[in-house]
């Protein structure tokens, strides 16, 4: 065995596949996006997440050399490639995030462990635990105000930020890819509560979901 | 309601992200084996409470995780400086005393910093 | 006509009341009409409503005294509808609205004939301050019938018996500058700090913004106030980076800046928020500000004057006279009496003279009245009584007249004789106090300026007073600090003040006259003689109360607010301080800054208890964190146990015989099943830590008790966690995945504190360590396929070879179960051959459910964490956190297997075993008991005697932990601690309950099943 065992999640054969949103949608329903709704959410389902962690120089190379991304070295940067699938985010001065399109991860970790080589990083796929909400629309601030304490003014949130930050009664992490798009990155047991949370703070402004 | 700036983070965060971890500076005896149950104790359990400065060890927990010290007033509540783990406080009790007295007045003739005995009894 | 007729006190014209649309209101049962633009308070005024309230001790009849948020008599309880039921609303900060019901909140049972009357009759003797403390004492046993009599009587306010029907949020602001208080100053700072580009916060108490500009006489620019408070807010609201929120008390100024502001949304419009197509609006919000500077422009409150009777209804303060008459267009009586230490209270007489009415005096204080204002009302007729005061009101329900008198303010003493004038309102003005509450919310303590007579507030950093909340009082000056004001704090945030002063508008300056220091007005009698001179109207604190309170020792004046109530509740002396302060001054023989100010708290006005919560309630009350199996839990009819956050599945009542199952019976059924063929545990929320680095297998060895510099790859260990205290804090497995890779799992409420524990040690202590953890909690869903029979399902969907010798018990297997990639672990928790499977968590419905598919045959079960538990316990199998409380260590644990003696490095919570507490031997250990009795089912924390025969109280030894029935066993079982127990195997230990029966139970070994351990290796 090697010193880091690599692990393939997903199924070589189609097998049922339900996103931390699955159950919730179900149980809470998706109420109807309608021309007064002011607010929008989206799952963006299964997707791959990976932790990265590291020192910022040898990782910059290795993702520049696989993905032509690089990575965001200022606190809260959120950096994406050119066809803006893939991202890749500062959670802390030796952690980054890195989203991809569902299935992909496994190679991708693969790729830049062969490029790292002896280096020493850790780069481990949490894509089952975790999923990405979007939430657009002219009230989409007052929702996120209404649930975080993070200033979300454009001038404190510009585009090309992320953040971790407490959000209701639990943490999330808040992204802002462009200027009508914020995007929520939650864990998959806290699914449930953060959506009906979400539910329910937009209510007062129609909020409706995309399925 | 503390607002604690993160040296790692590099802006202020809500207190509700950090989780305190008690007195900044405490390292563990290098052989454990060769303190006396006195001096073990008093690496486990004894802890300074002044009044005035005071370093603290805190983490962002809902944050970058990053753990770091940061230098407050406990009094005021004032917090003076943050800084990273592995550095030394700039402030300490022993810098605020060779201060110069009229450290409170301001250059803002509505701005006071003076809250000595400002310990009120809570209702 | 009629409408005159029915609003008897209505003007004619004047005040921004709309008198084209009539609204309807109940006060106490009868109708009344009001008008929007109305208060509550107005709108009693204007229909001639004198009595609003009985007083809280003695009883008395109360009138309005205030038009803001100082009123301490009008305090309704609001609600037409039982669930709609609101208690300690102000009238006066109550907008009136059409249907809406209000009763007094004191009176019980009737405001105007009242229970408790009599008690008030019997005069001050009867009630002395402290009055609570001396008769309410003894007998101790009977406090809680005299608390639940004085609570009625008292009539704070009830709370509704059914759901509330509304919501209530909070909302998180940021913003450069907060201006609280929308006034002269406010405006202009708010202005100032705008046009220089900060993100200002303007937050008002009161339906409309403009302060006391709202009831001026004072021009701005040449035109009335009005219309410059119009053109103000339009700019402000024209301009983004302004939020304007009116109606809304800023209520509790916290550190660093923090103030929580309540946004009263709908409750001007209804008993209830409307529903906007059919969408829940919230009724307040509680904005949560964080602001760079804050500017406190709440300006200043007048204070009454103290003087016997003084609390009769028709006894105003001047300036809500004037804003009764200017803004609402009312006229709270016919016959004014003004009694005034200074200038500014003679514009209620000029008011009041404007609007038609008598004034029969004004009796000023100082000897030699001489300002602008005082000029006029003499030019028009007034008459003036220089160097006196209202040393008495006449009347009970409401002031029938004015017993004037010269007083000598320096001897404290009547020195003329007592002119009685026939009036029906009594003005008073003591001087005028600045709001400092928020100021003082941190701690900082006021300062008192001998020229405004008043406490002024000493701000903390990134706090300034602006205008009358800093005792500055002429319009022209307050406009000029309040732009100075919010320059600066724009200025401080980085924002070039680019505010002019020519851009403040004209206001003609007004000569005044100095004012004079009135607090009390002595009497012809001394003050414990004459009749009641109030103090604190809400808490009925009088003069005579504090100077007792002083004459018995109290001489703090926090004591002194302690012995009285003065100040107290929902007042937070905002009338009553300074005069309280100044008596006790007096009757001390010291000056009011000797005796100093007591300390203001939060909340400045009382904040629903819904506002408070927000929507932190009901199914949002706390997070509920759910596998990803959890939807099939819900559809099998699981009951549910909450651990931590986490929902997990308790156990799974099944219908038997047309009967749901007892939790007993289920729990019995899992059990059976697993002991005796498959059962399967949902165990996702164990936690999950993925270890990677060169030194990951020494960091182990440090965190953990047991060795770890041998375990292969493929390999799992268990681990015992300790703090350096040597106590136990956490378990569980770790696997090697490569030589530089593990799988930490930790309990299920330990994951966050475990993962916080080891970046600690890693961050603080060790950072030349190359390690990295990351949470995997939430990526892998765990299932646990357990009992003698657990090979064949799962040998029917996995590649896995599941044989005893190739797939040992503590090996970890890679493979497809269900066709899904998956490590099986082979460790136990049940005692039985165990498989933990885990799978990425998106497939893990899936895996789930095709185990179903192919062990129905088998009987396989699932069960819940009352069956673990007791699958568990009877393998003598710990819980961290049940059996182990942060003061057990690994031997009391008699885990001796699992500490690494000779480990090299010194791991944490080694050192700490070799201390002399640590080394004693009665200790508290881990043993079984086994009642005897086996139909006992011991309770958890039951204490442990040895000797039940002993006096009371006993000699606790020990308690239980884990306590079940083990079907096996068909007994009753248990884990517990007791002192030296592992000396005592084989002896009796006694457990007394609460209704006298004692168990009695036998010291055995923790494993009461399979001690051998043979059967996880079938
Ligand atoms: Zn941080």
């Amino acid at each position: 065995m090697s010193d880091i065992r690599q692990f393939q999640t997903h199924p070589e054969v189609d097998v049922a596949t339900e996103s931390p949103l699955a159950y919730s949608l179900q149980r809470s329903g998706a109420p109807a996006i309608t021309s007064t709704s002011q607010v929008i959410l989206r799952e963006r389902p299964c997707l791959g997440h990976l932790i990265l962690r590291g020192g910022a120089i040898v990782l910059d190379e290795a993702l520049r050399e696989v993905l032509g991304l690089s990575l965001p070295s200022q606190p809260h940067g959120l950096n994406h490639d050119a066809s803006g699938e893939r991202s890749v985010q500062w959670l802390a001065p030796d952690e980054w995030l890195l989203i991809v399109p569902g299935g992909e991860e496994f190679s991708l970790e693969s790729q830049l462990r062969d490029v790292l080589g002896d280096s020493h990083v850790s780069i481990v796929n949490v894509s089952g635990g975790q999923t990405v909400i979007d939430i657009e629309g002219e009230m989409a601030r007052a929702v996120l105000m209404k649930s975080s304490h993070y200033d979300v003014h454009p001038s404190a949130f510009p585009v090309g930020k992320g953040v971790t930050t407490g959000f209701a009664k639990t943490s999330a992490i808040l992204r802002r890819p462009s200027a009508s798009r914020w995007e929520l990155v939650i864990r998959r047991s806290f699914a449930d509560y953060l959506y009906r949370w979400l539910l329910d703070a937009g209510e007062e402004y129609g909020i409706g979901v995309e399925r | 309601m503390f607002y604690i700036y993160c040296p790692y983070c590099e802006e202020h965060r809500e207190e509700e992200e950090f989780h305190p971890k008690g007195q900044a500076h405490l390292a563990r005896p290098e052989d454990p084996d060769a303190c006396s149950d006195e001096e073990w104790g008093d690496y486990l359990f004894f802890r300074n409470n002044p009044r005035g400065i005071h370093h603290e060890m805190w983490v962002h927990a809902l944050g970058c995780r990053k753990f770091f010290n940061i230098t407050r007033h406990t009094v005021t509540y004032e917090i003076l400086e943050t800084y990273k783990m592995g550095e030394q406080p700039t402030i300490t009790a022993e810098t605020e005393a060779s201060r110069p007295a009229a450290t409170a007045s301001s250059t803002d003739d509505r701005v006071s910093t003076e809250t000595k005995g400002a310990q009120g009894v809570q209702a | 006509m009629s409408q005159s007729a029915k609003q008897p006190n209505r003007l004619a014209a004047g005040g921004c009341v709309d008198r084209n649309h009539t609204l309807n209101f109940t006060f106490n049962g009868q109708a009344y009409t009001g008008h929007p633009g109305d208060t509550l308070a107005s709108a009693l005024l204007a229909n001639g409503v004198d009595l609003v309230n009985r007083s809280f001790k003695y009883s008395r009849p109360r009138g309005i005294v205030a038009a803001g948020s100082e009123e301490p008599n009008a305090v309704v309880q609001l609600g037409a509808s039982e669930a709609a039921q609101v208690p300690n609303v102000r009238a006066t900060q109550q907008a009136l609205y059409e249907g809406l019901v209000a009763h007094s909140t004191n009176g019980w049972p009737d405001v105007q004939k009242d229970l408790m009357g009599w008690i008030g009759k019997l005069g001050a003797p009867f009630m002395p301050p402290g009055f609570y403390y001396k008769t309410f004492m003894a007998p101790a046993s009977m406090w809680m019938t005299y608390e639940k009599y004085i609570r009625k009587t008292a009539g704070l306010g009830r709370s509704p018996t059914e759901t509330d029907p509304d919501i209530y949020d909070h909302m998180s602001q940021h913003c450069d500058v907060l201006v609280i208080g929308a006034g002269p100053a406010g405006l202009a700072a708010a202005l100032a700090s705008a046009r220089a580009g900060a993100r200002v916060i303007l937050a008002d108490e009161q339906e409309a913004m403009g302060g006391s500009l709202l009831d001026s006489r004072e021009c701005l620019d040449d035109r009335p106030a009005g219309q410059w408070i119009a053109d103000a807010l339009a700019e402000l609201e024209r301009l983004e980076n302004v939020t304007l929120l009116p109606r809304t008390t800023a209520n509790g100024y916290h550190d660093h800046n923090f103030v929580t502001l309540h946004e009263r949304r709908t409750e001007h419009l209804a008993d209830s928020a409307p529903s906007i197509e059919g969408r829940r609006q919230p009724r307040s919000r509680l904005h949560r500000v964080r602001a760079g500077q804050v500017v406190l422009a709440t300006g200043a409150h007048e204070r009454p004057l103290v003087y016997a009777n003084n609390d009769v209804p028709g006894n105003l303060l001047a300036g809500a006279v004037s804003t009764y008459i200017r803004r609402y267009g009312v006229i709270p009586g016919r016959r004014l009496v003004l009694t005034t230490s200074n200038d500014h209270a003679y514009r209620a007489a000029l008011d009041w003279l404007d609007a038609g009415h008598d004034v029969v005096a004004i009796a000023d204080a100082r000897e030699t009245p001489d300002g602008e204002l005082v000029e006029q009302a003499r030019a028009r007729g007034i008459r003036i009584i220089p160097g006196s005061a209202v040393i008495e009101a006449s009347g009970s329900k409401r002031v029938t007249g004015a017993r004037i008198a010269r007083i000598d303010r320096e001897a404290f003493k009547v020195i003329g004789p007592v002119e009685t004038l026939d009036c029906d309102t009594i003005a008073s003005s003591g001087g005028y106090s600045p709001v400092i509450h928020l100021a003082s919310h941190t701690g900082a303590r006021p300062s008192w300026n001998e020229t405004i007579l008043g406490f002024v507030p000493n701000t903390v950093k990134g706090v300034a007073a602006a205008g009358g909340a800093r005792g500055i009082y002429p319009l022209a000056d307050v406009l000029a600090d309040g732009a100075d004001a919010g320059a600066k704090a724009a200025a401080s945030q980085g924002f070039e003040a680019v505010f002019e002063t020519t851009a403040l508008p004209r206001v003609p300056a007004i000569r005044e006259g100095e004012a004079c220091a009135l607090y009390q007005v002595p009497h012809e009698k001394t003050t414990l003689r004459a009749p009641k001179q109030f103090v604190d109207l809400q808490n009925d604190v009088t003069a005579a109360a504090i100077e007792l309170a002083t004459r018995e020792g109290f001489e703090s004046i926090e004591h002194v607010k302690r012995y009285t109530a003065m100040g107290f509740g929902t007042d937070q002396g905002k009338l009553g301080n300074i005069n309280g302060m100044a008596i006790a001054a007096r009757c001390l023989g010291r000056s009011i800054p000797e005796v100093g100010t007591t300390v203001f708290r939060p909340n400045y006005t009382p904040v629903t208890f819904g506002a408070v919560v927000g929507r932190h309630c009901r199914e949002l009350f706390d997070p509920e964190r759910y596998t990803a199996m959890h939807q099939w839990h819900v559809e099998q009819g699981a009951e549910f146990e909450d651990v931590g956050q986490w929902k997990r599945p308790w156990y799974y009542p099944r219908h038997v015989n047309g009967r749901l199952e007892s939790m007993h019976e289920a729990v019995v059924r899992e059990c059976r099943a697993v002991r005796e063929r498959v059962g399967i545990l949902d165990a996702s929320t164990l936690g999950k830590i993925d270890i990677q680095g060169p030194d990951a297998r020494e960091f182990l060895g440090r965190v953990y008790t047991n060795k770890w510099a041998k375990l292969a790859p493929g390999r799992v260990r268990y681990g015992l966690m300790c703090k350096d205290d040597g106590m136990v804090m956490d378990d569980g497995t770790t696997s090697c995945l490569g030589e530089n890779h593990f799988l930490m799992t930790t309990t299920s409420g330990g994951a966050a504190a475990v993962l916080e524990w080891l970046e600690m040690w890693h961050q603080t202590e060790w950072p030349e360590l190359d390690v990295y953890f990351t949470s995997v909690t939430d990526h892998w869903a765990t299932m646990t396929v357990t009992g003698p029979e657990a090979r064949k399902p799962l040998a029917e969907i996995t590649d896995i070879d599941l044989d005893r010798e190739s797939f040992k018990f503590m090996d970890w297997r890679e493979g497809n179960v269900a066709d899904v990639p998956a490590r099986v672990f082979r460790i136990s928790f049940t005692g039985e051959l165990a498989f933990e499977i885990n799978v990425q968590a998106n497939y893990a419905m899936h895996v789930w459910k095709t185990l179903f598919e192919h062990g129905d045959k088998y009987g396989l079960t699932p069960y819940g964490t009352e069956t673990m538990h007791v699958l568990r316990a009877e393998k003598g199998f710990i819980i961290a956190g049940q059996d182990t409380d942060g003061s057990v260590t690994p031997e009391d644990l008699g885990m001796y297997w699992a500490i690494g003696y000779d480990k090299p490095f010194p791991w944490i919570g080694k050192r700490a075993l070799s201390r002399s507490d640590t080394r004693r031997t009665d200790r508290k250990q881990l043993v079984g008991l086994r009642p005897a009795d086996p139909a006992v089912v011991l309770q958890e924390g039951a204490q442990i005697v040895f000797d039940p025969q002993q006096a009371i109280p006993m000699t606790m030894v020990g308690h239980v932990t884990s306590s079940y029935y083990s079907p096996t066993l068909e007994s009753g079982f248990a884990l517990a601690v007791v002192k030296g127990g592992h000396q005592r195997l084989g002896e009796t230990v006694y457990l007394p309950m609460a209704d006298g029966t004692i168990h009695e139970a036998e010291i055995v070994g923790t494993q009461f099943v399979d001690p051998e351990g043979e059967r996880q290796n079938v």
